[in-house]
């Protein structure tokens, strides 16, 4: 694409120097932002009106409205605020044992060859397993509860947060570390100071990636069996075709993704404030 | 002058990279205060000579008296991006008014409102007066340059030699620039030393100079360029 550019730019520049000028009909964004929503939405009322109408058997599709009832007297009287609560203790708990661990061995690899030689190939070897091929074994070792359905969240954690980690501290400018040692840093302050924050942009990255690992981690786990949590209440819906409820139960698990996501890249900008490609627009 | 041990004394120093001899019996001394210009082509040896200097370095052989902990301004201006201005100019500063003193410093170079600015905000120049006053903050007796305005444009370059000037006239500090320069080693030296083959070739007073031109010709002369003046 690029020798493409080059190749065509130099003549068409000579025949026609107007062709710089972006083209007149660029739309003023905030309507197309307006109307990047227009299919969806079209999509939701279509859907709405074909199941009022009769169109489409409830117990596939539940009307859009039908779900938002379902949510709310779930909410109201039912245990769905309690489930939202269980699943996202356990997603916490994991992530939080498996980002420590993935932190811990990744910054050492990163810093000592000698580590290195004695983690990387183990840690690479496991991670070449799909983490989820795991479950049985997990469910052998830890029974069906808690322990296995954190123990899986925290194992897809652990390898994007590794890989990440030992990533950014290796990749640490060498020139910035050799300033450190003409300003007398010692190695703690020369961790501190220099190397956590030169890593720390690729270990947010590996966040937000644990992040969406975590989640799939949590849906398997809970799906396969589970007495509590959103993937319980999908899986005792279906035992009496609630579709409504099956629905709703995707649709949290998809908005508890997005909001996920969402605090990741508040936490990027706020940490990589002066980071170029975090910088907030004319900001300092 | 003399009456005091010098700020810096290198005697015989030897340095080898595989079979190559970069510092080849190197002997040089730097009284307190004094600023001594390094000139040479490229290869000769001059960096590697600051690099031991700083402690960045280990030599085969030779002996080196210098400041426990001499401070360095690079090509590069090396600031954290992380870290906003007083904090890079902090770095390494174990006071407790660290804030305070890298205050005074960059108001030194001028930059005195951009405390908590970012270093991506800075142009070249900017960012190379920042990297001074790190230096500076630190009090050094010894201040190492290595090429520290090679990267600006040329006007940007006399300005940071007045600047340089100033600084290196309040703190008087010893100072040893490396610099392909010619005009830059005599707008600021107080003695240019010309290094070849990992020695030292030939040194001048500028003071001594009565026609800067003459002095500008012989550097020249020993670098291996030839005027038609």
């Amino acid at each position: 694409m690029g020798s493409a550019l080059t190749s065509t730019l130099p003549a068409s520049a000579a025949s026609e120097p107007e062709a710089v000028v972006p083209p007149q009909h660029a739309a003023n964004p905030r309507m197309v932002a307006l109307l990047s929503w227009l299919a969806p939405v079209l999509l939701l009322l279509v859907w709405e009106a074909a199941a009022q109408l009769g169109r489409i058997p409830p117990h596939l599709l539940p009307a859009p409205s039908k779900v938002a009832r379902t949510a709310f007297h779930l909410a109201v009287h039912g245990s769905l605020l309690h489930d939202l609560g269980i699943s996202l203790l356990r997603a916490a708990a994991g992530f939080a044992i498996g980002g420590s661990i993935g932190f811990a061995l990744g910054t050492a690899v990163g810093f000592s060859r000698i580590a290195e030689a004695l983690i990387d190939r183990s840690v690479q070897m496991i991670r070449a397993i799909p983490f989820l091929a795991l479950l049985p074994l997990v469910i052998v070792w830890l029974g069906v509860g808690e322990a296995e359905k954190i123990f899986l969240v925290a194992l897809g954690v652990t390898f994007p947060i590794y890989i990440n980690t030992t990533l950014g501290i290796r990749q640490v400018d060498p020139k910035l570390l050799e300033l450190g040692r003409v300003q007398g840093l010692g190695t703690a302050a020369m961790i501190r100071r220099i190397v956590l924050p030169g890593a720390l942009p690729s270990v947010l990255t590996g966040v937000r990636y644990a992040l969406a690992t975590a989640w799939l981690a949590l849906v398997v786990a809970e799906t396969i069996g589970a007495d509590a949590g959103i993937g319980f209440l999908a899986m005792d819906a279906r035992e009496f075709l609630r579709t409504d409820v099956i629905f709703l139960t995707i649709l949290i698990y998809a908005l508890i993704g997005v909001s996920a996501d969402w605090v990741a890249r508040r936490l990027e900008r706020r940490l990589l404030a002066w980071h170029p490609n975090f910088a907030s627009p004319g900001g300092r | 002058m003399s009456a005091l041990p010098p700020a810096v004394r290198v005697v015989n120093l030897v340095r080898r990279y595989g079979g190559r001899t970069v510092l080849n019996d190197l002997n040089l001394r730097i009284e307190r205060g004094e600023f001594v210009v390094l000139l040479g082509e490229s290869g000769c040896g001059k960096t590697t000579l600051l690099r031991a200097l700083a402690g960045l370095d280990h030599v085969q052989g030779g002996r080196i008296e210098a400041p426990r902990r001499p401070a360095m301004v690079f090509q590069e201006h090396r600031l954290l991006p992380w870290d906003p201005l007083w904090r890079n100019v902090a770095l390494g500063l174990q006071a407790a008014d660290a804030r305070a003193r890298a205050e005074a410093a960059l108001a030194e170079v001028g930059l005195g409102g951009r405390l908590d600015d970012w270093p991506r905000n800075l142009s070249g120049g900017q960012a190379q007066r920042v990297a001074l006053a790190r230096a500076l903050v630190q009090k050094p007796e010894l201040l190492l340059l290595d090429e520290p305005f090679a990267a600006l444009d040329a006007l940007t370059r006399i300005r940071m030699h007045a600047l340089v000037k100033q600084l290196v006239a309040r703190h008087r500090p010893a100072v040893l620039l490396v610099t392909h320069d010619v005009d830059e080693a005599i707008a600021l030296a107080d003695r240019i030393l010309v290094m070849r083959e990992g020695a030292i070739a030939a040194g001048y007073f500028v003071s001594d100079a009565r026609d800067p031109l003459a002095l500008r010709q012989s550097l020249l002369a020993e670098l291996g360029v030839t005027t038609f003046a």
